[in-house]
């Protein structure tokens, strides 16, 4: 049964959990019509978000595609992404086009 | 597709047939209050404003009530002030006749004598504009009449991935069908305007949506804050969302995928059959509503994650949420559960139709659950601090 989905699927770097998802549970979701899975390290409230692989710190975190900020500190495969490891990051987007 | 709503001398097309008590300042909204509580048919609102303030500020103050005045569910306005105010009464009047020729009568407190002389005079001007109201007959009329404001409130990461996208899908319909939708919160583009950006029809547009954000931020920093100081709410981010980036990518969905034709200034009036437009509104629901209807937008479609009671005094509020959960738990508040999308039950094409044909039926006459419910709260988008 898929339980995440992701929403631009080759670019994001995050899946958003669609049932309550338990620690060490299997993470389903439809990736650009191949099912992918990854384990969940810690519980994952319904709707909030959940690493794809892994993610380095400082490096973009990514959702709709787009950078939405940067990892605060290095976050594993399966791991919560929200708040305590998310740094906000204000980009340029007007001299970027 | 057509609707059956009410021709206006201006020409515009209602779906309500109201008669507005308008108070021109704080000083006069609890007189409105017991005048619109004493005629049925009648509708008010608290206006905070209209005194003290500085002039871009009354500005804002002023397009709301000349465009609330103008709103084509509006029959005609009875205006109330007090006497002194800043938005004095010949100020008024005179920005709503330069949006409309509806009905108008006015009464100032200080004028006509003090509260009860005042109120009996306006419970008798709004009784006869009621009862001319209440003789008009609806017509048939192509959707391409309709104006509708998007909005979304209390969101959760659903938002961005059902009901948002749900709305986009009717705003690309309302498009299609040669009406005007209008996508609105500058400071959910934040993160998100260079999208926005690019589906600009002229370059004009395209720097002005870069310009209204920039404005907005500078517009906070000026007095030492941040916008992303309080957005995300601690209701968004328990349900998900993390930063303001991630609500505005979800947020800017709403708008589907029509070109970007215009962008107005808050509570400006909006021209109809001009497809997808933005205004530059606050993310405060209820004054961005507000923004839209003054705009003349007729209906609202508003999405929520964490679920909103919002309604308006004048536009009927569609309420869609895509999170089962919160649909369950407020199923009295919201219209339309929009979780299908999310679990593959429904597509978003199927879905999209549905809302069409509730915007259609709503447009009639159909009541939404905020207006059963009576919800009419709102506020005016502010510059600063009163003088």
């Amino acid at each position: 049964m898929l339980n995440a989905m992701i929403v631009e699927a080759e670019k994001d770097n995050v899946v958003v959990a669609i049932e309550p998802i338990q620690k060490g549970e299997t993470v389903t979701y439809n990736c650009a019509g191949a099912e992918k899975s990854l384990t969940a390290q810690e519980d994952i409230i319904i709707y909030h978000k959940l690493a794809a692989c892994d993610i380095a710190k400082g490096e973009p975190i990514v959702k709709y595609g787009e950078h939405i900020g940067l990892a605060a500190c290095d976050i594993k495969t399966g791991q919560h992404v929200h708040c305590h490891n998310l740094e906000e990051h204000r980009e340029d987007l007007e001299s970027k086009e | 597709m057509n609707f059956y709503g009410y021709k206006r001398p201006d020409g515009r097309v209602g779906i309500r047939n109201k008669v507005l008590i308008l108070p021109a300042s704080v000083c006069a909204s609890d007189t409105t209050r017991i005048v619109a509580q004493q005629v049925v048919g009648s509708v008010t609102f608290n206006n905070q404003l209209g005194c003290s303030q500085v002039a871009s500020d009354q500005q804002f103050t002023m397009d709301v009530m000349a465009g609330y005045a103008a709103n084509p569910n509006v029959y005609g306005t009875v205006v109330i002030s007090l006497g002194c105010e800043n938005c004095q009464m010949d100020l008024v009047v005179e920005a709503i006749k330069a949006r409309t020729n509806k009905p108008l009568k006015q009464v100032i407190i200080q004028e006509a004598g003090g509260t009860l002389k005042a109120i009996d005079q306006a419970v008798r001007y709004a009784k006869e504009m009621v009862a001319e109201a209440s003789m008009l007959q609806k017509e048939e009329f192509p959707m391409s009449e309709l104006i509708i404001g998007t909005e979304c409130g209390g969101s959760d990461p659903t938002s961005g991935l059902a009901s948002n996208p749900l709305i986009g899908q009717l705003s690309d319909l309302i498009v299609a069908e040669g009406g005007t939708s209008i996508l609105s919160e500058t400071t959910e583009f934040i993160g998100a305007e260079h999208i926005l950006a690019r589906r600009a029809a002229t370059p004009e547009v395209h720097d002005r949506i870069f310009e209204i954000v920039h404005r907005y931020e500078k517009a906070l920093q000026l007095v030492g804050e941040e916008v992303r100081e309080g957005n995300p709410s601690p209701g968004n981010k328990a349900g998900g969302l993390t930063c303001l980036e991630e609500k505005s990518l979800g947020c800017i969905h709403k708008g589907g995928h029509s070109p970007v034709n215009a962008v107005y200034d808050y509570a400006k009036q909006v021209k109809a059959k001009q497809g997808l437009v933005i205004m530059d509104t606050p993310g405060n629901d209820p004054s961005s509503v507000a923004g839209m209807v003054a705009g003349g937008a007729q209906i609202v479609v508003f999405s929520t994650g964490r679920g909103t009671p919002t309604g308006n005094p004048l536009a009927p509020v569609i309420k869609i949420t895509g999170n089962r959960i919160t649909f369950a738990n407020m199923e009295d508040n919201i219209d339309v559960d929009a979780s299908p999308i999310i679990y593959g039950t429904k597509t978003l094409e199927q879905m999209g139709e549905e809302l069409l044909k509730l915007t259609q039926e709503v447009a009639s006459g159909k009541q939404t659950k905020a207006e059963s419910l009576g919800y009419t709260e709102m506020a005016i988008a502010r510059v600063c601090n009163f003088v």
